[in-house]
Protein backbone atom coordinates (compact mmCIF):
# COMPACT_ATOMS: atom_id res chain seq x y z
CA UNK A 1 0.00 0.00 0.00
CA UNK A 2 2.88 2.37 0.71
CA UNK A 3 5.45 0.93 -1.66
CA UNK A 4 5.78 4.12 -3.67
CA UNK A 5 4.44 6.57 -1.13
CA UNK A 6 6.23 9.93 -0.89
CA UNK A 7 5.57 13.37 0.53
CA UNK A 8 4.34 14.36 -2.94
CA UNK A 9 1.33 12.13 -2.40
CA UNK A 10 0.04 14.32 0.41
CA UNK A 11 -2.96 16.37 -0.76
CA UNK A 12 -4.08 18.15 2.37
CA UNK A 13 -3.62 18.35 6.11
CA UNK A 14 -6.23 19.37 8.63
CA UNK A 15 -6.63 19.33 12.39
CA UNK A 16 -9.31 16.98 13.72
CA UNK A 17 -11.86 18.70 15.96
CA UNK A 18 -12.31 17.32 19.44
CA UNK A 19 -15.82 16.00 18.76
CA UNK A 20 -14.48 14.13 15.74
CA UNK A 21 -11.55 12.97 17.85
CA UNK A 22 -13.99 11.27 20.23
CA UNK A 23 -15.77 9.60 17.31
CA UNK A 24 -12.48 8.33 15.92
CA UNK A 25 -11.36 6.92 19.25
CA UNK A 26 -14.71 5.17 19.67
CA UNK A 27 -14.35 3.67 16.21
CA UNK A 28 -10.85 2.42 17.00
CA UNK A 29 -12.10 0.76 20.17
CA UNK A 30 -15.04 -0.79 18.34
CA UNK A 31 -12.64 -2.30 15.83
CA UNK A 32 -10.00 -3.32 18.36
CA UNK A 33 -11.87 -3.77 21.68
CA UNK A 34 -8.71 -4.44 23.69
CA UNK A 35 -7.66 -0.84 23.06
CA UNK A 36 -10.41 0.37 25.38
CA UNK A 37 -8.29 0.38 28.54
CA UNK A 38 -5.38 2.22 26.96
CA UNK A 39 -6.98 4.47 24.37
CA UNK A 40 -6.85 7.57 26.60
CA UNK A 41 -3.24 6.84 27.31
CA UNK A 42 -2.43 6.32 23.64
CA UNK A 43 -4.36 9.37 22.51
CA UNK A 44 -4.73 11.73 25.50
CA UNK A 45 -7.54 14.26 25.37
CA UNK A 46 -5.17 17.16 24.96
CA UNK A 47 -3.29 15.63 22.04
CA UNK A 48 -3.80 16.89 18.52
CA UNK A 49 -4.96 14.47 15.85
CA UNK A 50 -4.26 15.56 12.32
CA UNK A 51 -5.87 14.09 9.20
CA UNK A 52 -3.59 13.84 6.18
CA UNK A 53 -5.39 13.10 2.94
CA UNK A 54 -3.23 11.45 0.33
CA UNK A 55 -3.22 10.11 -3.20
CA UNK A 56 -5.26 6.96 -3.82
CA UNK A 57 -7.80 7.87 -1.11
CA UNK A 58 -5.39 6.97 1.63
CA UNK A 59 -5.97 8.90 4.85
CA UNK A 60 -3.34 9.05 7.57
CA UNK A 61 -4.08 10.09 11.13
CA UNK A 62 -1.21 11.49 13.13
CA UNK A 63 -1.15 12.08 16.86
CA UNK A 64 1.27 14.80 17.87
CA UNK A 65 3.10 14.39 14.58
CA UNK A 66 3.39 10.59 14.44
CA UNK A 67 1.22 8.43 12.15
CA UNK A 68 -0.91 6.25 14.47
CA UNK A 69 -3.39 4.76 12.07
CA UNK A 70 -4.68 5.09 8.54
CA UNK A 71 -7.55 4.06 6.35
CA UNK A 72 -8.27 3.51 2.70
CA UNK A 73 -11.77 2.13 2.93
CA UNK A 74 -13.82 2.13 6.09
CA UNK A 75 -11.63 0.22 8.50
CA UNK A 76 -8.92 1.86 10.54
CA UNK A 77 -5.51 0.18 10.30
CA UNK A 78 -2.88 0.70 13.00
CA UNK A 79 0.63 1.82 12.05
CA UNK A 80 3.53 -0.24 13.40
CA UNK A 81 4.55 2.67 15.63
CA UNK A 82 1.15 2.36 17.31
CA UNK A 83 1.28 -1.44 17.42
CA UNK A 84 4.65 -1.32 19.17
CA UNK A 85 3.25 0.84 21.96
CA UNK A 86 0.53 -1.70 22.75
CA UNK A 87 0.82 -4.92 20.73
CA UNK A 88 -1.83 -7.00 22.48
CA UNK A 89 -4.90 -5.48 20.88
CA UNK A 90 -4.74 -6.93 17.39
CA UNK A 91 -5.27 -10.26 15.64
CA UNK A 92 -1.73 -11.56 15.20
CA UNK A 93 0.07 -14.17 13.15
CA UNK A 94 3.74 -15.12 13.13
CA UNK A 95 6.05 -16.02 10.24
CA UNK A 96 9.19 -18.14 10.48
CA UNK A 97 12.66 -16.65 10.35
CA UNK A 98 13.11 -17.56 6.71
CA UNK A 99 10.21 -15.30 5.69
CA UNK A 100 11.47 -12.17 7.45
CA UNK A 101 13.53 -10.74 4.62
CA UNK A 102 10.73 -11.25 2.11
CA UNK A 103 8.26 -9.50 4.38
CA UNK A 104 10.69 -6.62 4.86
CA UNK A 105 10.96 -6.26 1.10
CA UNK A 106 7.21 -5.78 0.89
CA UNK A 107 6.12 -9.15 -0.47
CA UNK A 108 2.79 -10.77 0.32
CA UNK A 109 3.19 -13.65 2.74
CA UNK A 110 3.03 -17.17 1.39
CA UNK A 111 1.12 -19.78 3.36
CA UNK A 112 4.09 -22.07 4.11
CA UNK A 113 5.82 -19.18 5.91
CA UNK A 114 2.81 -19.11 8.25
CA UNK A 115 2.50 -22.84 8.88
CA UNK A 116 6.10 -24.02 9.38
CA UNK A 117 7.64 -24.87 12.74
CA UNK A 118 8.75 -21.32 13.56
CA UNK A 119 5.42 -19.80 12.55
CA UNK A 120 2.22 -19.35 14.53
CA UNK A 121 -1.43 -19.19 13.61
CA UNK A 122 -4.34 -18.96 16.07
CA UNK A 123 -6.16 -22.21 16.99
CA UNK A 124 -9.50 -22.87 15.28
CA UNK A 125 -11.77 -21.09 14.56
CA UNK A 126 -9.05 -18.47 13.98
CA UNK A 127 -9.57 -15.32 11.93
CA UNK A 128 -11.85 -14.73 8.97
CA UNK A 129 -10.69 -13.84 5.48
CA UNK A 130 -10.06 -10.05 5.13
CA UNK A 131 -9.08 -9.61 8.78
CA UNK A 132 -6.40 -6.98 9.40
CA UNK A 133 -3.53 -8.83 11.12
CA UNK A 134 -0.31 -7.80 12.81
CA UNK A 135 2.63 -9.89 11.64
CA UNK A 136 5.25 -11.00 14.13
CA UNK A 137 8.41 -12.95 13.40
CA UNK A 138 10.00 -16.00 14.95
CA UNK A 139 12.19 -15.09 17.94
CA UNK A 140 11.40 -11.38 17.62
CA UNK A 141 9.46 -9.33 20.13
CA UNK A 142 8.32 -6.41 17.97
CA UNK A 143 5.87 -6.75 15.14
CA UNK A 144 7.30 -6.23 11.67
CA UNK A 145 4.28 -5.76 9.44
CA UNK A 146 0.54 -5.23 9.14
CA UNK A 147 -1.43 -7.07 6.50
CA UNK A 148 -4.81 -8.36 5.47
CA UNK A 149 -5.73 -12.03 5.33
CA UNK A 150 -6.38 -13.29 1.80
CA UNK A 151 -8.01 -16.43 3.19
CA UNK A 152 -9.11 -17.47 6.67
CA UNK A 153 -6.43 -18.80 8.99
CA UNK A 154 -8.06 -22.24 8.84
CA UNK A 155 -7.79 -22.16 5.04
CA UNK A 156 -4.15 -21.12 5.30
CA UNK A 157 -3.54 -24.25 7.36
CA UNK A 158 -5.43 -26.60 5.06
CA UNK A 159 -4.55 -25.17 1.64
CA UNK A 160 -0.98 -24.24 2.63
CA UNK A 161 0.09 -22.79 -0.69
CA UNK A 162 -0.11 -19.44 -2.46
CA UNK A 163 -0.54 -16.04 -0.84
CA UNK A 164 -1.99 -15.99 2.65
CA UNK A 165 -1.55 -12.37 3.71
CA UNK A 166 -1.61 -9.24 1.58
CA UNK A 167 1.12 -6.83 2.63
CA UNK A 168 -0.10 -3.42 3.75
CA UNK A 169 2.64 -1.85 5.84
CA UNK A 170 6.03 -3.12 7.02
CA UNK A 171 9.12 -1.93 8.87
CA UNK A 172 11.23 0.48 6.82
CA UNK A 173 8.57 1.12 4.18
CA UNK A 174 7.77 4.73 3.21
CA UNK A 175 5.02 4.98 5.84
CA UNK A 176 7.41 3.84 8.56
CA UNK A 177 9.81 6.56 7.45
CA UNK A 178 7.12 9.21 6.93
CA UNK A 179 7.40 12.27 9.14
CA UNK A 180 5.43 15.46 9.41
CA UNK A 181 6.70 18.57 11.02
CA UNK B 1 0.69 -0.21 30.41
CA UNK B 2 2.14 1.21 27.21
CA UNK B 3 5.54 0.23 25.96
CA UNK B 4 8.03 2.79 24.82
CA UNK B 5 9.75 1.00 21.99
CA UNK B 6 13.43 1.44 21.25
CA UNK B 7 14.38 2.17 17.66
CA UNK B 8 17.84 1.99 16.15
CA UNK B 9 19.34 5.40 15.46
CA UNK B 10 21.17 4.03 12.43
CA UNK B 11 18.53 2.06 10.52
CA UNK B 12 15.36 3.21 12.42
CA UNK B 13 14.05 -0.33 13.04
CA UNK B 14 13.65 -2.10 16.38
CA UNK B 15 17.24 -3.28 17.10
CA UNK B 16 16.32 -6.95 16.78
CA UNK B 17 15.73 -6.34 13.06
CA UNK B 18 19.04 -4.54 12.39
CA UNK B 19 20.49 -7.77 11.03
CA UNK B 20 18.12 -7.53 8.06
CA UNK B 21 18.97 -3.99 7.00
CA UNK B 22 22.51 -4.47 5.74
CA UNK B 23 23.68 -1.80 8.18
CA UNK B 24 24.32 -4.21 11.03
CA UNK B 25 27.92 -3.17 11.68
CA UNK B 26 27.06 0.45 12.32
CA UNK B 27 23.85 -0.49 14.12
CA UNK B 28 25.84 -2.61 16.56
CA UNK B 29 28.32 0.15 17.29
CA UNK B 30 25.48 2.51 18.09
CA UNK B 31 23.59 0.02 20.23
CA UNK B 32 26.66 -1.02 22.19
CA UNK B 33 27.30 2.58 23.20
CA UNK B 34 23.74 3.83 23.56
CA UNK B 35 22.00 0.80 25.08
CA UNK B 36 24.58 -1.68 26.40
CA UNK B 37 21.95 -3.79 28.18
CA UNK B 38 19.94 -4.38 25.00
CA UNK B 39 23.17 -5.00 23.12
CA UNK B 40 24.05 -7.71 25.58
CA UNK B 41 20.71 -9.42 25.16
CA UNK B 42 20.83 -9.33 21.38
CA UNK B 43 24.47 -10.03 20.63
CA UNK B 44 26.20 -11.44 23.66
CA UNK B 45 25.54 -15.04 22.77
CA UNK B 46 26.96 -14.26 19.39
CA UNK B 47 30.49 -15.48 19.64
CA UNK B 48 31.94 -18.03 17.31
CA UNK B 49 32.57 -20.78 19.83
CA UNK B 50 31.21 -24.15 18.80
CA UNK B 51 28.73 -24.12 21.66
CA UNK B 52 27.28 -20.80 20.60
CA UNK B 53 26.92 -21.83 16.98
CA UNK B 54 25.30 -25.16 17.72
CA UNK B 55 23.07 -23.47 20.28
CA UNK B 56 21.94 -21.03 17.66
CA UNK B 57 21.23 -23.82 15.23
CA UNK B 58 19.24 -25.73 17.80
CA UNK B 59 17.15 -22.61 18.36
CA UNK B 60 16.47 -22.16 14.68
CA UNK B 61 13.36 -23.82 13.37
CA UNK B 62 14.29 -23.55 9.72
CA UNK B 63 17.07 -26.08 9.71
CA UNK B 64 20.80 -25.90 9.19
CA UNK B 65 20.69 -25.53 5.44
CA UNK B 66 18.22 -22.66 5.30
CA UNK B 67 19.89 -20.94 8.25
CA UNK B 68 23.21 -21.07 6.43
CA UNK B 69 21.72 -19.67 3.26
CA UNK B 70 20.00 -16.93 5.23
CA UNK B 71 23.26 -15.98 6.89
CA UNK B 72 24.97 -15.85 3.49
CA UNK B 73 22.18 -13.70 2.08
CA UNK B 74 22.40 -11.31 5.00
CA UNK B 75 26.14 -10.95 4.54
CA UNK B 76 25.61 -10.26 0.85
CA UNK B 77 22.99 -7.67 1.71
CA UNK B 78 25.41 -6.02 4.08
CA UNK B 79 28.17 -5.85 1.46
CA UNK B 80 25.70 -4.40 -1.02
CA UNK B 81 24.53 -1.77 1.42
CA UNK B 82 28.11 -0.79 2.26
CA UNK B 83 28.99 -0.48 -1.41
CA UNK B 84 25.96 1.66 -2.00
CA UNK B 85 26.82 3.94 0.89
CA UNK B 86 30.37 4.28 -0.44
CA UNK B 87 29.08 5.13 -3.89
CA UNK B 88 26.63 7.66 -2.53
CA UNK B 89 29.31 9.35 -0.49
CA UNK B 90 31.60 9.46 -3.53
CA UNK B 91 28.82 10.95 -5.58
CA UNK B 92 28.14 13.57 -2.95
CA UNK B 93 31.78 14.50 -2.60
CA UNK B 94 32.35 14.67 -6.34
CA UNK B 95 29.31 16.76 -7.14
CA UNK B 96 29.20 20.47 -6.66
CA UNK B 97 26.74 23.14 -5.73
CA UNK B 98 26.49 26.09 -8.08
CA UNK B 99 25.32 29.46 -6.83
CA UNK B 100 24.73 31.82 -9.68
CA UNK B 101 23.88 35.50 -9.59
CA UNK B 102 22.07 36.73 -12.67
CA UNK B 103 21.19 40.28 -13.47
CA UNK B 104 17.55 40.59 -14.34
CA UNK B 105 17.33 44.27 -15.01
CA UNK B 106 19.71 47.10 -14.48
CA UNK B 107 19.14 47.14 -10.77
CA UNK B 108 17.55 43.81 -9.99
CA UNK B 109 19.21 40.43 -9.88
CA UNK B 110 18.41 36.95 -8.73
CA UNK B 111 20.36 34.06 -7.32
CA UNK B 112 19.95 30.50 -8.60
CA UNK B 113 21.23 27.55 -6.60
CA UNK B 114 21.62 24.20 -8.34
CA UNK B 115 23.26 20.87 -7.58
CA UNK B 116 21.58 20.38 -4.22
CA UNK B 117 19.57 17.29 -5.13
CA UNK B 118 22.22 14.72 -4.22
CA UNK B 119 22.38 15.97 -0.65
CA UNK B 120 18.85 14.97 0.29
CA UNK B 121 17.94 18.51 1.09
CA UNK B 122 14.25 19.37 0.95
CA UNK B 123 14.28 22.06 -1.76
CA UNK B 124 10.85 23.46 -0.96
CA UNK B 125 11.70 23.82 2.69
CA UNK B 126 14.99 25.51 1.88
CA UNK B 127 13.19 27.89 -0.50
CA UNK B 128 10.85 28.82 2.34
CA UNK B 129 13.79 29.38 4.65
CA UNK B 130 15.43 31.70 2.12
CA UNK B 131 12.18 33.55 1.50
CA UNK B 132 11.80 34.42 5.15
CA UNK B 133 15.52 34.87 5.84
CA UNK B 134 15.95 37.41 3.04
CA UNK B 135 12.37 38.69 3.07
CA UNK B 136 12.06 38.06 -0.64
CA UNK B 137 10.43 35.83 -3.22
CA UNK B 138 11.85 32.37 -3.58
CA UNK B 139 10.81 29.38 -5.63
CA UNK B 140 11.87 25.96 -6.84
CA UNK B 141 12.14 25.59 -10.61
CA UNK B 142 13.52 23.13 -13.14
CA UNK B 143 16.51 24.45 -15.04
CA UNK B 144 17.53 23.67 -18.63
CA UNK B 145 19.06 20.36 -17.59
CA UNK B 146 15.71 19.48 -15.99
CA UNK B 147 17.27 19.55 -12.56
CA UNK B 148 15.67 21.38 -9.70
CA UNK B 149 17.12 24.69 -8.65
CA UNK B 150 16.15 27.30 -6.13
CA UNK B 151 15.62 30.83 -7.40
CA UNK B 152 15.94 33.64 -4.86
CA UNK B 153 14.87 37.10 -5.95
CA UNK B 154 17.27 39.89 -5.06
CA UNK B 155 20.95 40.46 -4.68
CA UNK B 156 21.57 38.00 -1.86
CA UNK B 157 24.52 36.06 -3.22
CA UNK B 158 26.74 36.44 -0.17
CA UNK B 159 24.00 35.48 2.26
CA UNK B 160 23.06 32.40 0.23
CA UNK B 161 26.67 31.32 -0.09
CA UNK B 162 27.21 31.57 3.65
CA UNK B 163 24.05 29.63 4.37
CA UNK B 164 24.88 26.82 1.91
CA UNK B 165 28.33 26.40 3.42
CA UNK B 166 26.85 26.18 6.90
CA UNK B 167 24.25 23.67 5.71
CA UNK B 168 26.85 21.40 4.09
CA UNK B 169 29.05 21.56 7.13
CA UNK B 170 26.12 20.58 9.31
CA UNK B 171 25.56 17.53 7.09
CA UNK B 172 29.21 16.51 7.38
CA UNK B 173 29.86 17.48 3.77
CA UNK B 174 32.04 20.51 4.07
CA UNK B 175 34.44 19.15 1.44
CA UNK B 176 31.80 19.52 -1.24
CA UNK B 177 32.71 22.14 -3.82
CA UNK B 178 30.60 25.25 -3.99
CA UNK B 179 31.05 27.23 -7.18
CA UNK B 180 29.97 30.84 -7.29
CA UNK B 181 29.13 32.28 -10.69
CA UNK B 182 28.39 35.93 -11.14
CA UNK B 183 26.77 36.75 -14.46
CA UNK B 184 26.50 40.47 -14.90
CA UNK B 185 24.56 42.13 -17.67
CA UNK B 186 26.72 42.55 -20.70
CA UNK B 187 25.27 45.82 -21.72
CA UNK B 188 25.34 48.47 -19.13
CA UNK B 189 24.36 51.49 -21.16
CA UNK B 190 24.72 54.23 -18.57
CA UNK B 191 27.71 53.17 -16.53
CA UNK B 192 29.89 55.41 -18.67
CA UNK B 193 28.88 58.36 -16.59
CA UNK B 194 29.93 56.54 -13.44
CA UNK B 195 33.42 55.85 -14.78
CA UNK B 196 32.93 53.57 -17.79
CA UNK B 197 33.63 50.34 -16.06
CA UNK B 198 33.19 48.26 -19.24
CA UNK B 199 35.92 45.70 -18.71
CA UNK B 200 34.59 44.51 -15.41
CA UNK B 201 31.04 44.13 -16.56
CA UNK B 202 31.84 41.92 -19.51
CA UNK B 203 32.97 39.04 -17.41
ZN1 LIG C 1 19.85 -0.74 13.17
Amino acid sequence: MFRKFTKEDVHSRSKVKSSMQRTLKAKLVRQYPKLEDVIDELIPKKSQIELIKCEDKIQLYTVDGEVFFFQKFDELIPSLKLVHKFPDAYPTVQVDRGAIKFVLSGANIMCPGLTSAGAKLPPAPGYENDTIVVINAENKVSAMAVGKLMMSTEEIKSINKGHGVEMIHHLDDPLWNFTVE
Amino acid sequence: MLRSPLYCAVCSLPPEYCEFTGKLKRCKVWLRDAHPATYKILYDAEDDSVDAVSGKLAESSIGEEREEKLEKDLLKLQAKQENREQRELQMKLSSKVVIKREARTKKKSLVAISGLEVFEIDMKKLAKTFASKFATGCSVAKNVEKKEEIIVQGDVLEGVEKYIHALLEEKGLKDVKVEVVDVKKKKKPDTAAAGGDQSKSSK
